[in-house]
């Protein structure tokens, strides 16, 4: 229950990073008992304020009271001890240490991380277990479980439920949900506009390091907090292209990319599909049923374990990217800081791939080169204005970056892994109309998304992965959210009755 | 794969390890360096059977120094830094010790050895002030410093020379209750028992193995970065001062350039013992054993009537098989680096 | 949908965009203010002696750093890759002295014989860091005193085969031409045009920045990293004897530490010159400043002729106010 009591009050918060202003003036206000979302596109200044909150870095200008008390935090653990903890997309865990010396670390006591972590699923973690040998999912729990130990007045959680699986997001959310009912505070940070409808009480949203407007969260809020993060021309511009036609997929064409029984680590079994050339094939799966390795084997990445990959009707065999490359396979990776050169260039980034080969070692063609680098930019609308580093470009234009990079260079099959995770929705749009524009133009794309909404917008056809098996295909028009879902968690869509 | 082999949960923290088995996977090198050590002793004896207590002590009082380098090295390294001024510190308190002891008594120069302790402890804090408020690479940090305690070492003794009272020149060149046991070995025994296992077992060993494992995990956890990195460039100061005066001991005088060699070998010294580079991993023990392994080279190489310039060949060939073998097995295993 | 306005902007911004903007003038000509350094330097020298900075005091002091901006230039190759060669000394020394005790072979087959010491130092570097994946530091450190080791070791047996260092090495190392360019300048000028172009211009020169950057980056790119690093140690092993070679012409005495003095400096001449130590920023017109400005240096020490302690004391205090003063730059 949202009592009118103001927790936190920040105001007027204004940082620089020596010549990149990243917040103007920013204001947040979250009453007790709230669940506040902050929301905003990728460079809007959402991160920063949230580092100024909980101490990472100090404010240049601006002030924050926390009940009642004006306060300015100089590290973490300044922030930690007024009762402001965070939890972020990366856990702040130690990897050489065991989860018990990582709660020594940070003062807080086992038993209560325990009891956190029976509420959240793990019932059985062995605290002596070092941290670098647990998977992923299991480390961003314990972080939570850990912040929340700390018994904080205010728990800012961030993109916490980017890697997780629904039903472990859902517990997520549960327990938001009782600690809000305790008379604390939450503040949420997500890009799933359905998650900040259903959990979130308010949200405040900021744009170009400013606070542009705050709004309550009810049904039918999200058109308007897109408008608030875009600016209202941008948000209504981009909604065009996200009607979908159902394209029939090519007929007796030999496909572009065939996959029979692949197989790959723990995770892929027996993964087959063919891609054809001219389509958006989409995958859908919950956190690890053996998408990574598909894709990593796909790119040569990782060398699968049994299986075929067939291009253009020849097996293949691939033993590092290059050959991949070679074959016209390209990939886009989810996490951009795989594929970023940062202290380079746009240019550089983009023209990476050209000097693959040995025999590409020698005198570059400079003006080709900006030419083609010129028209890349150019179709993918990249701002080239902080154009000294690649690090200094806001996590949306990054992306749109790493997708020049292959349009520079040659390919036929376009690899996608989650290319929108953590985007904001207005680069998200224009990625989706450079895929169907690729596609359309001869391309084979395979596009994995972790998020169900964007598979019937932008694919041709979907197929849906579990324990490393595809358990279900079906045309666009037939992948609605509820089928995917269904079909992701193993269950037979109820549809499929006659065959 | 079996049938029922159905999804893996992403919530698998696979099987657990029992702790012995997880505490020799974490900690390698606890295993392998004194079996190293134990197999090159066995080599000696079996080239030099007349191996007795003086070859015992010789052994000890030439790897002391350098053991106690590996030690302050291991220690930075451990904390994520590291520090390539060990050498010339150790040269520091080493002319100090050896300037200001000529004349003194025993007990004068008891006292004086604290005050030396004190002084390398110092050393090591300016090291890690520089490191920690410049920002600049603490590699870059300790190359210059190294230069600058080196000229140091130069202004307060231009030649070798100075040196102590008798009495304790025996702490180190004597043996305790059995000629077997150097006066030497229980100088770096009583080094790393009182300096660093007190730490290792307190909140600061903590911190400096999170600092070292993952700054800014740490840092989020609500640990003073700085602070701890600070602090193992103090230990590294300290270990380093005991080495310096361990050094004229066992060698009766000071040498204002004796330090040069100390700080490479010491790195690798502490790399040989399982100290990994980027920090967070590895302990004191594997580098002092180490320190010894490489001594007992160049008087291997004396027995069996092999020139002993030899010896740094061979060190340096055993540095590099030994890293490179590293790195073949880590690729063999597909160990992403 | 209007934006809020702009609040008023704080008092002392004004000023604080201006010193924003000086700065970032002064970050990305880096090698331009390393230049004016290098003239405030020679400037002082000339106020403390006046008469100092004559055509043949500048002639001696791009002598005696063409060595040193030889060996830097390995350094800086290999640092762009985010590493660091800690054998260039030794190499240097090998390389001099295994030429200098074939010197009755012939110019050219005591040259190979010393440049083939580079290569194979450079192979082995190359194939640890490269191929196994050692990390540089140790890898080089290990070479290094492998080579050094080797090195006393061959000049034990060669007693008999005494080093004699060739004439056109000497003048090559101590002479001039012209009425003062260095002869070594000569060699040194070719090598830092081949090294600017090819980093600014060719594939291997992106790679190399590329490699430092973000390895996984160039995998995912298809880039077999493998063969950019190993070509980069070579090459700076190659520079590495090079430089020995140069050394011992000015010394004119092929003795078994003959680089040492010039190992630390080199990778100081690499960082002062604005070159990133993680790897992945810089370049070499940075390093050449570097090693002048290093040179110079110890010109104005040896001017004020301070005792070798103050000597070093001071040069090391400066090294690092330059490279924290650099750091504070590029922040």
């Amino acid at each position: 229950m949202t009592s009118t009591e103001i927790l936190l009050a920040a105001s007027n918060v204004a940082k620089r990073f020596n010549s990149v202003v990243a917040l103007k003036a920013a204001s947040l206000e979250v009453r007790a008992g709230e669940v506040h979302a902050l929301m905003g596109a990728n460079g809007a200044g959402k991160s920063t304020l949230v580092k100024i909150l909980t101490g990472v870095f100090s404010a240049d200008g601006g002030g924050m009271v926390i009940r009642g008390r004006e306060r300015r935090f100089r590290s973490p653990a300044e922030a930690r001890q007024a009762g402001v903890v965070s939890v972020y997309q990366d856990p702040a865990l130690v990897p050489d240490l065991t989860v018990a010396q990582n709660l020594r670390l940070a003062r807080v006591r086992a038993n209560t991380v325990r009891e956190w972590l029976v509420d959240l699923g793990i019932p059985e973690l062995d605290l002596g277990a070092f941290v670098r040998d647990l998977p992923y999912p299991v480390l961003r729990l314990i972080d939570l479980a850990r912040a929340l130990a700390s018994d904080p007045t205010i728990l800012l959680i961030d993109e916490i439920t980017a890697a997780l699986p629904a039903d472990l997001s859902e517990r997520i959310f549960g327990i938001i949900r009782r600690w809000r009912e305790r008379g604390r505070s939450v503040i949420f940070i997500s890009h799933r506009m359905a998650e900040v409808s259903a959990l979130c009480d308010r949200a405040t949203v900021l744009r170009d390091g400013l606070t542009v407007g705050v709004t309550d969260t009810a049904r039918g809020s999200e058109e308007r907090i897109v408008e608030l993060m875009l600016g209202y021309e941008v948000a209504h511009a981009a909604a065009a292209g996200s009607t979908r036609l159902a394209a029939e997929t090519a007929g007796s064409v030999a496909p572009a990319l065939e996959v029979r029984g692949l197989r790959c680590g723990r995770l892929l079994n027996d993964v087959s599909f063919a891609l054809y050339a001219g389509e958006v094939l989409g995958i859908a799966a919950l956190e690890g049923q053996g998408q990574e390795e598909l894709f990593d084997c796909i790119a040569g990445v990782r060398e699968r374990d049994g299986g075929e990959i067939v291009v253009c009707g020849r097996p293949q065999n691939f033993r590092h990217p290059a050959d991949a490359i070679g074959a016209g396979l390209v990939l886009v990776p989810a996490n951009r800081q795989q594929a970023m050169l940062p202290q380079r260039s746009i240019r550089e980034n983009v023209a990476l791939p050209a000097y693959r080969g040995l025999r590409h070692w020698g005198l570059i063609d400079m003006s080709a080169e900006r030419e083609r680098v010129q028209q890349a930019i150019r179709r993918l609308q990249i701002d080239t204005r902080a154009e000294s580093a690649l690090q200094r470009l806001s996590g949306g234009n990054q992306q749109k970056v790493m997708i020049a990079r292959w349009l520079a260079s040659e390919f036929k099959t376009l690899l996608c892994f989650d290319p929108t995770r953590g985007i904001d929705i207005g680069t998200k749009r224009q990625i989706y109309a450079l895929v169907r524009e690729l596609a359309a133009a001869g391309a084979a794309i395979l596009l994995f998304s972790s998020e169900l909404p964007e598979i019937p917008l932008v694919c041709d056809r979907a197929i849906v992965l579990f324990a490393g098996r595809v358990v279900h295909e079906m045309a666009a028009a037939h992948a609605d959210e509820v089928t995917l879902l269904r079909a992701s968690h193993g269950l037979v869509p109820r549809r499929e009755a006659s065959a | 794969m079996t049938a029922t082999d159905q999804t893996q949960s992403p919530l698998d923290t696979g099987p657990r390890l029992g702790g012995l088995r997880r505490f020799m996977h974490h900690h390698p090198s606890l295993v392998t360096m004194p079996a190293l050590l134990a197999i090159s002793l066995a080599v000696t004896v079996a080239i030099h059977p007349e191996y007795d207590s003086f070859d015992a002590q010789s052994l000890a009082m030439g790897a002391m120094p350098l053991a106690l380098a590996a030690a302050a090295q291991a220690v930075v390294l451990i904390s994520g830094g590291i520090d390539l001024s060990v050498g010339s510190m150790i040269a520091v308190c080493n002319v100090l010790a050896a300037a200001t002891m000529e004349h003194a008594t025993f007990g004068e120069s008891l006292l004086l050895a604290a005050a030396i302790c004190v002084a390398g402890a110092l050393l090591g804090a300016v090291n890690g002030l520089i490191v920690v408020f410049s920002r600049v690479p603490d590699v870059v940090v300790t190359l210059t410093t190294g230069f600058i305690w080196g000229g140091v070492a130069l202004l307060i003794l231009e030649r070798p020379g100075g040196g102590a009272p008798e009495e304790f020149l025996q702490l180190g060149a004597g043996f305790l209750v059995t000629p077997w046991i150097s006066g030497s070995l229980v100088l770096v025994a009583a080094a790393v028992a009182i300096i660093w296992i007190p730490v290792q077992r307190s909140r600061l060993g903590l911190l400096l193995y999170a600092v070292g494992s993952d700054k800014a995990a740490a840092f989020r956890s609500g640990v003073n970065v700085e602070l701890t990195r600070f602090l193992a460039y103090v230990l590294g100061g300290l270990l380093s001062a005991v080495g310096g005066i361990g050094l004229v001991m066992t060698t009766g005088i000071g040498s204002p350039l004796a330090g040069v060699y100390y700080t490479l070998s010491g790195l690798a010294a502490a790399v040989l013992g399982g100290v990994s580079l980027t920090g967070g991993r590895g302990g004191i023990v594997g580098p002092v054993l180490a320190a010894y392994v490489l001594t007992l080279i160049p008087a291997d190489l004396i027995f069996l009537n092999i020139d002993p310039n030899f010896g740094q060949v061979i060190q340096g060939s055993l540095i590099v098989l030994v890293v490179m073998g590293g790195g073949l097995v880590g690729l063999l295993q597909g160990r992403k680096r | 949908m209007s934006a809020a306005a702009d609040p008023a902007p704080a008092k002392g911004s004004a000023w604080q965009a201006s010193a924003g903007r000086a700065l970032n003038l002064l970050r990305r000509h880096t090698t331009a203010a390393l230049l004016v350094l290098l003239v405030c330097f020679v400037g002082g020298i000339e106020m403390i002696v006046p008469g100092t900075v004559t055509p043949t005091w500048i002639s001696n002091i791009v002598l005696f750093a063409a060595p040193l901006g030889i060996l830097a230039a390995g350094q800086t190759l290999v640092m762009l890759s985010g590493g660091i060669d800690l054998s260039v000394a030794s190499v240097a020394t090998a390389s001099a002295y295994l030429m200098a005790t074939h010197s009755s072979l012939g110019s050219v087959a005591c040259v190979l014989w010393g440049l083939s010491v580079g290569l194979a130092v450079g192979l082995i570097n190359g194939v640890g860091v490269a191929v196994l994946q050692v990390q540089p530091l140790v890898m080089t450190l290990g070479t290094g005193l492998m080579t050094q080791g080797t090195l006393i070791v061959y000049s034990q047996k060669m007693l008999a085969n005494a080093p004699r260092v060739p004439s056109f090495i000497q003048s090559l190392g101590s002479g001039k031409v012209l009425g003062g360019i260095p002869i070594d300048l000569i060699l040194w000028a070719p090598i830092a045009l081949v090294v600017l172009i090819g980093l600014r211009r060719t594939g291997l020169g992106r790679l190399f920045y590329a490699v430092g950057d973000n390895r996984e980056a160039c995998q995912l790119s298809g880039v077999r990293v493998w063969q950019v690093l190993l070509t980069d140690y070579v090459l700076c092993g190659l520079l590495a004897a090079v430089a020995g070679l140069v050394i011992v012409g000015g010394t004119n005495a092929a003795d078994m530490s003959l680089a040492d003095v010039y190992l630390l400096p080199s990778v100081a001449a690499v960082i002062i010159g604005g070159t990133s130590i993680f790897g992945g920023r810089g370049g070499y017109a940075g390093s050449i400043v570097g090693a002048l400005i290093l040179t110079v240096l110890n010109s104005l020490l040896t001017l004020l002729d301070a005792p070798e302690p103050i000597r070093q004391i001071l040069y090391g205090a400066i090294i690092l106010i330059l490279a924290a003063a650099y750091t504070r730059l590029t922040d």
